[in-house]
């Protein structure tokens, strides 16, 4: 124990705490900015404000005396510090919600600084054709537009006399003796891929063909397909069924399934005629009664391509064995297939390049 | 090919179906509807009527009749007709008031020309017979007054248009159409070629064969007497017009009519124009002759003809000469049916642009077995319908075939489909269509005759094509079904008659694939980014026109005016294929530009067409017996142009548009440079850029692109004498680009670059050069002065004024330095940036500007 000689300090008496507490949460309630409230921190709560002073006066209390003192003091600066503390963040928030509203602008103003382009539709149904096979398992085959004579006819069991080979129907390069073709399909990549890849084959061939037909609403010299080929031990037409009924799924959505019905096709025997499910209105327009469906002119299906298992024949020219080895072969043009799937009316928008036909198509399709 | 319902009906015993359920059944055996016609359903009240009274109107412009007409009603009609072919007694077609005829045209009673008309007297056409409206139609004088026109004539059809492939000559007759339904339905078919012939002894006219390769059977017969005037019966006619055939005379009508039903082409020669024995053989260089239509036509070697001894006298399947045609006066008539070689009438027809219902049948194959039958036939149609008299004897000069026999395992149908037919279902099928059957394997190849379709048959591929297996059968295809060669033409049979419809539906699984290719993504790759960069893409007709040259201004030893040029082009004005994308762009831009768009960006990929040196001008075309050797193959690959894909883009107006944010930027040279630089980012290469003089670009703003020492294109604004010859808006902008070298440069993986955790030191440097130094020159001096230490480099002001003189320029560099391991000190940092400066200095004379 000191010999301290404890006396009473005014500071410290209880009502003159609850005072300066009293007059300390006037002051701070009523800043009514940040700036204020700064004046009545320093004024209330800081080094020099009276309840500072009133604790350093606790030390000279009696031993017995100073934890009351200390406890009362204590609780003042506590409920001071809170207060400051609250006030701080209601005038900050004040500021805050005065400052955005003053930098607030008008979102709806337009921003087409750098617009952006588009592939072309044809483009990107031709990818997604192919995609649709290479999650199958298929790979994507090539080859020139500009073939042999021998790729695009001869190999594809179409005889010499054809009348497909005349030059009414085929573009010839050079002279018509020229063996060398504007390809009229995308099947000689058919030819190519079974000459240069190893058995089984699965492929799918998008690409530009070619015929002699003027520009109008349904036809156009310069088109697209997409052929598949698939050549494997044990290929039946049911696969070819289950492959394109699995393909019009992808693209179609769930239960838009194909129909077959006989067809010819040189190059593949059986051959079919490959009919797609309404996707709209899902074969209903075809009863009488109910409502006309213009995808499909009420008929129910839409035809779509050709099919068929491929003619041992052409297995033959490409010295493939065809009592090992059997495949089914499919094709489709894409300028059709984009009318039905996107209402597009006339192949001469497809062609025109007119950016108002081809921008709402986007990057995929 | 049309098929009158009514027609079918004569040779199959259909039940009460539909049209619709007879195309749709056609459709599924593989004969595809095209369309339906119905005739007289919508026709009502049209009766026959007998003239009574006939009194003339005057005062008219034309001749106008008033008539009484007695139509089986409690009083006569009294009706107005402005056609004068006709007499009192004569029994006419009446549509009377209420009535309608086709074409849902209702009749009524009405006053014309003064009088009451009640109802109308019709013509042919006004019945929907065809064209006829010359005079109404008199009708037979012994049809029921009153009677209902439509059930008399038989006016109520439907006629079923089908598409016929080019595989199935026999469906171009009823009696091929009718076969199948017949098969659809389970119904009898009865064959109209199913008749008994009588023994023939003696010939008609002389005739013989001088080439078995052009026709392996030639059948003549002859009538005498036959009286020209005689018209065809309204049945014959009705039925060739509701067929599609217009009728022409008596005589030509019956050939046609029994080439619709059995699908055997006719021909009928005047007999007094005939001229000694008639030889089949092919022509002879030099020979001419002058077809029905009255062209006269240079006959190639390669022509199958008919000929007596004064020549040519028909182009055999195709069309007949003028001279020994049928006419008005000809009595005496030779009927010609024959079998031609469908290879050799196909390149004939096609030669001379003549496709006749003839070389149609002809190309696609004929049943060898119809001419002694359908030669009988059109004579005593003749005799009976025109009161000519059947000359005795026949003329009938053949080669002798031996048809194709093929053998199958029973079980080969059930393996190409993938489901399971029974024996007695394959068997049956195939007698179906007409295929005698037996058990075990004798196969045997069809020798003699002519080529019966286009398909090679024998040789090599017999061997390849034939199947072995256990339950051998062993196939005898019918005379009209010549299509039916290889085993796999009998699957089909038995499949399409067992139904598509029934093929289950299986997903093979296929090995795993390897996905796309480097070059595939990487094309997508540039295309969504050409897209996201405000590029559109067209695709355009890869034709252009050497006046392309010109425009483009190239060069006279440019190779890019090294084309391809087409022996067909659609348009003599492009009949070359395009060695750059170009021209197609700048058409597109233009037409853009002319629909109102100002600011247009478009790109395109594709193939351009660069004809090798050297090159053969002809690619063999092999045979196709086995797999062509490697160098046959590679004699093809010689002949073809190399097909490299490009990437091209153009573009005008504002690239950055102006708006409520100020002002947008003009395209220009630098973003037709960017966008070959976007490109190769794509695949991960980075352009070298140097200043280049290359058509069709403005010579001072042409930037040659390279990746490493490889040329990949070239980028700028066009020449304005370019823009001037297209009509492009000013300073149209283009790059050219070389995808196919891209990809075969593209490297590997990415290299993961290391991370620095230590702090960035920045310099900037002014540095001045004279004013022709390539901004890319300085900069990879700085580069390579600065060394590792350097992160990056950047330009960030270009300055040219008095305070840096003339003929000069300041660059100003932000340059970033960074060590991966430590913080670097100020005088490292210094040093590195005095290193680059003092490069530049010695490799372009930069000098520091002072500040």
């Amino acid at each position: 124990m000191s010999d301290y000689d404890p006396v009473e300090v005014t500071p410290l008496h209880a009502d003159e705490v609850s005072r300066m507490e009293a007059d300390a949460l006037a002051a701070i309630k009523s800043a009514d900015s940040l700036d204020a409230l700064k004046q009545a921190r320093l004024a209330h709560a800081g080094d020099r404000s009276p309840i500072a002073l009133a604790n350093r006066e606790i030390g000279a209390l009696p031993p017995a005396a100073r934890a009351e003192a200390g406890k009362r003091v204590g609780g003042a600066r506590k409920a001071i510090n809170e207060a400051l503390a609250a006030r701080q963040a209601e005038l900050e928030a004040e500021r805050d919600a005065r400052v955005l509203v003053e930098e607030s602008v008008d979102v709806t103003l337009p921003w087409d600084r750098r617009p952006r382009g588009a592939r072309h539709p044809l483009t990107t149904l031709q990818e997604r054709i192919a995609d649709a096979f290479v999650a199958m398992g298929y790979e994507v085959a090539e080859g020139p537009e500009l073939e042999g004579e021998w790729f695009n006819f001869d190999a594809l069991n179409i005889a010499k006399d054809h009348p497909a080979r005349s030059d009414h129907d085929t573009f010839f390069v050079g002279s018509t003796e020229s063996g060398m073709v504007l390809r009229t399909q995308t099947s000689p990549v058919q030819i190519r891929a079974l000459l240069q890849r190893e058995l089984p084959v699965y492929v799918i061939s998008p690409g530009k063909t070619f015929r002699t037909d003027e520009l109008d609403a349904t036809h156009t010299p310069v088109f697209h397909q997409t052929e598949g080929l698939a050549v494997d031990e044990g290929l039946t037409m049911a696969h070819l069924k289950g492959t394109l009924d699995r393909f019009a799924e992808v693209m179609f959505g769930e239960g838009i399934t194909t129909r077959f019905r006989p067809n010819y096709f040189p190059f593949t025997e059986p051959s079919a005629e490959m009919d797609l499910k309404c996707f709209v209105c899902r074969g209903a327009s075809a009863v009488p009664g109910n409502p006309p469906c213009r995808t499909c002119k009420s008929e129910g299906w839409i035809e779509w391509g050709g099919c068929g298992m491929v003619n041992p024949r052409v297995l033959i020219a490409c010295g493939v064995d065809p009592a090992r080895y059997s495949g089914f072969a499919f094709g489709m043009g894409i300028e059709r297939t984009l009318m039905f799937r996107h209402n597009a009316e006339d192949m001469r928008d497809m062609v025109e390049g007119d950016v108002r036909f081809t921008l709402p198509f986007g990057m995929e399709i | 090919m049309k098929v009158p319902l009514s027609w079918l009906r004569e040779h199959v015993d259909l039940p009460a179906v539909t049209a619709h359920e007879v195309a749709d059944k056609l459709t599924a055996a593989g004969l595809k509807l095209e369309s339906i016609t119905s005739y007289g359903h919508d026709v009502k009240n049209v009766v026959v009527g007998e003239v009574l009274e006939i009194e003339e109107l005057t005062g008219f412009k034309k001749p106008i009749r008033h008539c009484k007409v007695e139509v089986g009603e409690a009083t006569p009609r009294e009706i107005v007709c402005g056609a004068t072919n006709f007499a009192v007694g004569d029994r006419v077609p009446v549509v009377l008031p209420g009535g309608v005829l086709p074409g849902g045209f209702e009749v009524g009673a009405r006053k014309t020309y003064g009088r009451l008309s009640e109802g109308m007297i019709c013509s042919e056409r006004e019945l929907g017979l065809g064209e006829d409206h010359s005079g109404i139609m008199v009708l037979p004088a012994d049809s029921p007054i009153g009677a209902d026109v439509v059930e008399l004539l038989g006016l109520r059809d439907d006629v079923i248009e089908l598409e016929i492939t080019p595989d199935i000559g026999y469906a171009l007759s009823i009696r091929g159409v009718a076969r199948e339904v017949a098969i659809a339905f389970g119904v009898e078919f009865r064959d109209p070629a199913d008749v008994e012939l009588p023994e023939e002894t003696g010939v008609a006219w002389p005739a013989s064969i001088g080439d078995p390769t052009a026709c392996d059977r030639f059948v003549l017969r002859e009538v005498r007497g036959f009286d020209p005037a005689t018209p065809s019966p309204f049945w014959m006619r009705l039925r060739l017009m509701r067929a599609g055939m217009r009728p022409v005379s008596l005589a030509v009508d019956v050939t046609n009519y029994l080439m619709l039903e059995l699908g055997q082409p006719l021909h009928a020669f005047d007999r007094d124009e005939l001229d000694g024995e008639i030889v089949v053989r092919r022509a002879v260089a030099g020979e001419r002759l002058e077809t029905l239509d009255h062209v006269v036509r240079d006959l190639d070697p390669d022509d199958i003809l008919i000929t007596d001894q004064s020549g040519p006298i028909s182009i055999a399947g195709t069309m007949g000469g003028l001279k020994t045609e049928i006419s008005d006066g000809s009595t005496d008539i030779v009927i010609e049916a024959a079998h031609f070689s469908a290879t050799g009438i196909s390149r004939g027809s096609r030669r001379h642009g003549l496709v006749s219902e003839a070389s149609k049948r002809f190309e696609r194959g004929v049943d060898r077995e119809l001419p002694l039958v359908a030669s009988w036939r059109a004579v005593h149609m003749l005799a009976e319908l025109g009161g000519a008299t059947v000359q005795p004897g026949v003329t009938h000069a053949q080669v002798d075939v031996s048809p194709p026999r093929i053998a199958i395992p029973v079980g080969h149908p059930s393996a190409v489909a993938g489901v399971t037919y029974s024996k007695e279902t394959v068997v049956a099928r195939l007698e179906q269509v007409g295929c005698v059957v037996t058990d075990g394997e004798d196969p045997a190849v069809r020798e003699g005759g002519v080529a019966p379709t286009g398909v090679v048959t024998g040789g090599a591929l017999a061997a390849r094509l034939a199947v072995k297996g256990d339950d051998m059968i062993t196939v005898t295809p019918p005379s009209w079904r010549p299509d039916l060669t290889d085993p796999n033409d009998l699957a089909e049979e038995v499949i399409r008659l067992e139904g598509y419809e029934n093929l289950p539906s299986v997903l093979p699984s296929a090995p795993a694939g390897a996905g796309l290719t480097e070059g595939q993504r990487l094309r997508r790759r540039v295309g969504r980014a050409l897209a996201e960069g405000g590029y559109v893409e067209v695709l355009s007709y890869p034709f252009f026109s050497a006046d392309d040259f010109d425009r483009l201004l190239l060069p006279a030893e440019d190779a890019r005016r090294h084309a391809v040029r087409l022996a067909n082009p659609l348009s003599e004005d492009e009949p070359l294929m395009r060695t750059t994308l170009l021209p197609g762009l700048l058409k597109t831009l233009v037409r853009n530009v002319g629909r109102g768009f100002a600011d247009v960006a478009l790109y395109e990929t594709g193939a351009v067409y660069r004809p090798r040196e050297g090159a053969a001008e002809v690619a063999p075309v092999l045979g196709v017996e086995r797999r062509p050797m490697p160098e046959e193959l590679a004699s093809i690959e010689a002949a073809l142009p190399d097909q490299p894909l490009r990437v091209a883009v153009v573009l005008t107006g504002e690239f950055e548009r102006s708006g409520w944010w100020g002002g947008g930027r003009q395209a220009s040279w630098a973003d037709a440079v960017q966008a070959a630089r976007l490109v190769a980012a794509e695949a991960r290469l980075e352009l070298s850029i140097s200043a280049d003089q290359h058509e069709p670009w403005h010579p001072g703003r042409c930037a040659a692109l390279y990746v490493g020492d490889t040329l990949v294109g070239h980028a700028g604004e066009l020449h304005p004498r370019v823009v001037e010859a297209y009509g492009l808006p000013a300073r149209t902008s283009a790059m050219e680009l070389e995808l196919s070298r891209l990809e075969a440069r593209m490297p590997g993986p990415v290299e993961t670059p290391a991370v620095s955790p230590y702090p960035v030191a920045t310099q900037d440097v002014a540095l001045i050069v004279p004013d022709f130094t390539p901004v890319a020159d300085v900069e990879a001096a700085l580069r390579d002065g600065a060394g590792a230490l350097l992160e990056s480099i950047r330009l960030f002001d270009v300055y040219v004024g008095a305070q840096v003189g003339e003929g000069n320029k300041s660059l100003a560099y932000t340059m970033r330095f960074r060590a991966p391991d430590r913080t670097l000190t100020a005088e490292e940092t210094t040093a590195a940036r005095d290193a680059a400066v003092a490069m530049a200095a010695d490799r372009v004379g930069a000098q520091l500007r002072s500040s």
